[in-house]
């Protein structure tokens, strides 16, 4: 087998998400001696990669590949696919990767199996995916070549096993007509809450089910002189401002204690928040994920507890 | 301008998912079905592009029966028509064979415009939006939180959402395909009219035979379950007022929160 791993850079560092995406090929290879390949159009990432139990390194050499373009990062993949015929494509699940590598799956017309979280090496290789927003799992089998990819920390990059190996440089004819003329990179101006150092914070999930409920849960944080945070959706309906938001879109905090009300426990709200020190969900469904990071596992409805809860604070 | 807007039928957030001893399907009797939030979102910013230019919007679903549902309620927020492509025959695992099906319908007609949610809320793959673009040749953008029609309706601007905190303006040349964040807009409601007009608007209807489309789908799903837990965790349960003893106790003796 062979693997080619695509190594994510902005700013002359790799992506963590790819680095951890390249340990997981080590994991595939550990088990079934496939040959790694890394691609990297970043040259002093490339030199980093060298340091790594890798079959080659391989570095794109083009200025159109500086910064991120959908087309001209299609293209290159397109024609190193070509050439290298690797059985398994691997990315880390980035927003850039959810971006592109669709359409990379379209045209190589390979199997794209997108936000793994897991391999098992049974017979076969196989991947592991959240379903119905990580309620269930799914194990998926490749019956031809394909293209995977890794949700954000289900490996670790510090693993990633160190060697040495050879840097194959390539620049390459881009030229096609581009539809996409992407500008610069910005931040809305940073006003609201800073929550990074909050000590106790009460989060604000879908499951309060209304703007006037916020007030309910905001009475507890009172009780328990803390911040509010909230879920997407929470200020996606208006019910509290952006800057709320705790996730991969929003902020990421760790406090002493993180109390979860009404939040289901999605991937995107976890990465910003499963740093805290202590966890205490409320949640009325016995499966919800959030219940899987949770020290506390508070099984009941929001409406009957805090009332009660509040009172005895 | 015509739009097209891609809606999927799914599970409700709060359906239980109870699979069957295939471990591969689940007991659809205690699902109760609706529209995939994330294309609210697509079908809401649709609307408000036809009311800024002047466009027609198509609303496109493949599934089973029921889900002609989605399209009547697309319809009743003030789509224009509607596509069903029946899932009958049609690998529904596999987001290469919907694209492809999906592609094909809508290759009979050509839209400036496709827009569809980011990812759905069951199977979640986050790419047919995308891998209809690269069929139809289109331009694409993902993770759109800002739309508008510029240069003469030939160009869009989207609003990009990037990792931590940042975003970026892209110019796309038309046609593009657009798979829309959460958050764009705020979806609107049907309308008493809307949902009396609902007949009176056309639904095309398409089967797998009337599309011509391949059948190599790349992968099999071998099985599907319910996760392990990975972390110790003490449950706390019983009656509303077990529940809130057992809190004060953590919050006070255990966490030392509160004193
Ligand atoms: C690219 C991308 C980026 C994203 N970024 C973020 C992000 O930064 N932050 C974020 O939070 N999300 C983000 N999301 C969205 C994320 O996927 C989830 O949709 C979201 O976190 C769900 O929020 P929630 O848990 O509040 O709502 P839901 O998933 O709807 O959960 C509500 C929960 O409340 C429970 N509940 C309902 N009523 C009651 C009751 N009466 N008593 C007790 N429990 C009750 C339910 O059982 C359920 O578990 C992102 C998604 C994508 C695709």
């Amino acid at each position: 087998m062979k693997i080619l791993c695509f190594i994510q850079t902005l700013d002359g560092k790799a992506n963590n998400n790819s680095l951890e995406s390249l340990f997981a090929a080590q994991e595939i290879s550990k088990n079934n001696n496939a040959e790694v390949h890394a691609v990297v159009f970043n040259k002093d990432v490339a030199t980093k990669l060298s340091s790594y139990k890798l079959n080659s390194v391989i570095y794109i050499n083009n200025s159109e590949l500086e910064t991120y373009n959908p087309e001209y990062y299609l293209k290159s993949l397109e024609l190193i696919n070509n050439e290298l015929n690797p059985d398994l494509l691997i990315f880390g699940h980035s927003y850039e990767t959810r971006d592109w590598v669709p359409r990379l799956s379209a045209r190589l017309d390979k199997a794209f199996v997108s936000d793994c979280v897991n391999v098992q090496f049974e017979s076969d290789l196989h991947f592991i995916r959240p379903i119905y927003q990580a309620k269930l799992n799914e194990k998926i089998k490749l019956n031809n070549q394909g293209i995977v990819s890794f949700q954000a920390g289900s490996y670790s990059y510090e693993n990633i096993i160190e060697g040495s190996c050879s840097i194959e440089e390539k620049s390459l004819d881009l030229q096609i007509d581009l539809t996409v003329r992407p500008g610069e990179r910005f931040k809305e101006s940073a006003e609201g809450v800073d929550l990074s150092n909050a000590e106790v914070i009460v989060s604000i999930g879908r499951g309060v089910g209304k703007i006037e409920n916020v007030e309910l849960v905001k009475s507890l944080a009172e009780k328990l002189n803390a911040q509010i945070g909230a879920s997407r959706p929470v200020v996606d309906a208006g019910w509290l401002d952006h800057s709320y938001q705790i996730g991969s879109s929003g902020q990421t905090v760790s406090p002493k204690l993180y109390l979860a009300v009404g939040i289901s426990g999605a991937i995107q709200h976890l990465v910003g928040m499963k740093g805290a020190k202590n966890i205490i969900a409320i949640n009325k469904d016995p499966n919800a994920p959030i219940f899987e990071i949770s020290d506390y596992a508070v099984l009941g409805d929001i409406f009957e507890i805090l009332p009660k809860l509040i009172e005895e604070l | 301008m015509k739009i097209c807007v891609l809606i999927k039928q799914v599970a409700s957030e709060d359906s239980p998912l109870l699979l069957n001893e295939d471990k591969l399907t689940l007991k659809t009797d205690s699902i109760n079905f609706v529209s995939n939030e994330p294309d609210t979102y697509a079908l809401e910013e649709a609307l408000q592009l036809k009311e800024k230019n002047d466009a027609t919007v198509t609303v496109c679903t493949l599934g089973p029966e029921s889900s002609r549902q989605v399209l009547k309620d697309a319809l009743a927020k003030g789509a224009d028509n509607g596509i069903f492509i029946s899932d009958d025959g049609i690998d529904t695992s596999s987001p290469l064979s919907i694209a492809k099906t999906i592609s094909a319908a809508l290759s009979n007609d050509t839209y400036d415009l496709i827009l569809s949610g980011l990812q759905s809320n069951d199977i979640g793959f986050s790419q047919v939006g995308l891998l209809v673009a690269e069929y139809l040749n289109t331009s694409h953008a993902s993770l759109v939180m800002g739309t508008e029609i510029i240069n003469d309706k030939s160009d869009i601007k989207v609003k990009l959402e990037l990792e931590n905190g940042w975003f970026q303006w892209s110019e796309l040349s038309l046609p593009s395909s657009l798979t829309i964040q959460s958050g764009i807009n705020s979806p609107r409601y049907a309308t008493l009219k809307g949902i009396m007009s609902v007949k009176n608007k056309e639904v095309k209807e398409y089967t797998k035979n009337d599309l011509a489309i391949s059948e190599d789908n790349g992968y099999s799903v071998v099985e599907k379950f319910t996760p392990l837990k990975s972390k110790e965790t003490t449950t706390i349960q019983g009656s509303a007022d077990e529940i809130s003893n057992q809190l004060v106790d953590v919050l006070k003796n255990k966490l030392r929160i509160v004193s």
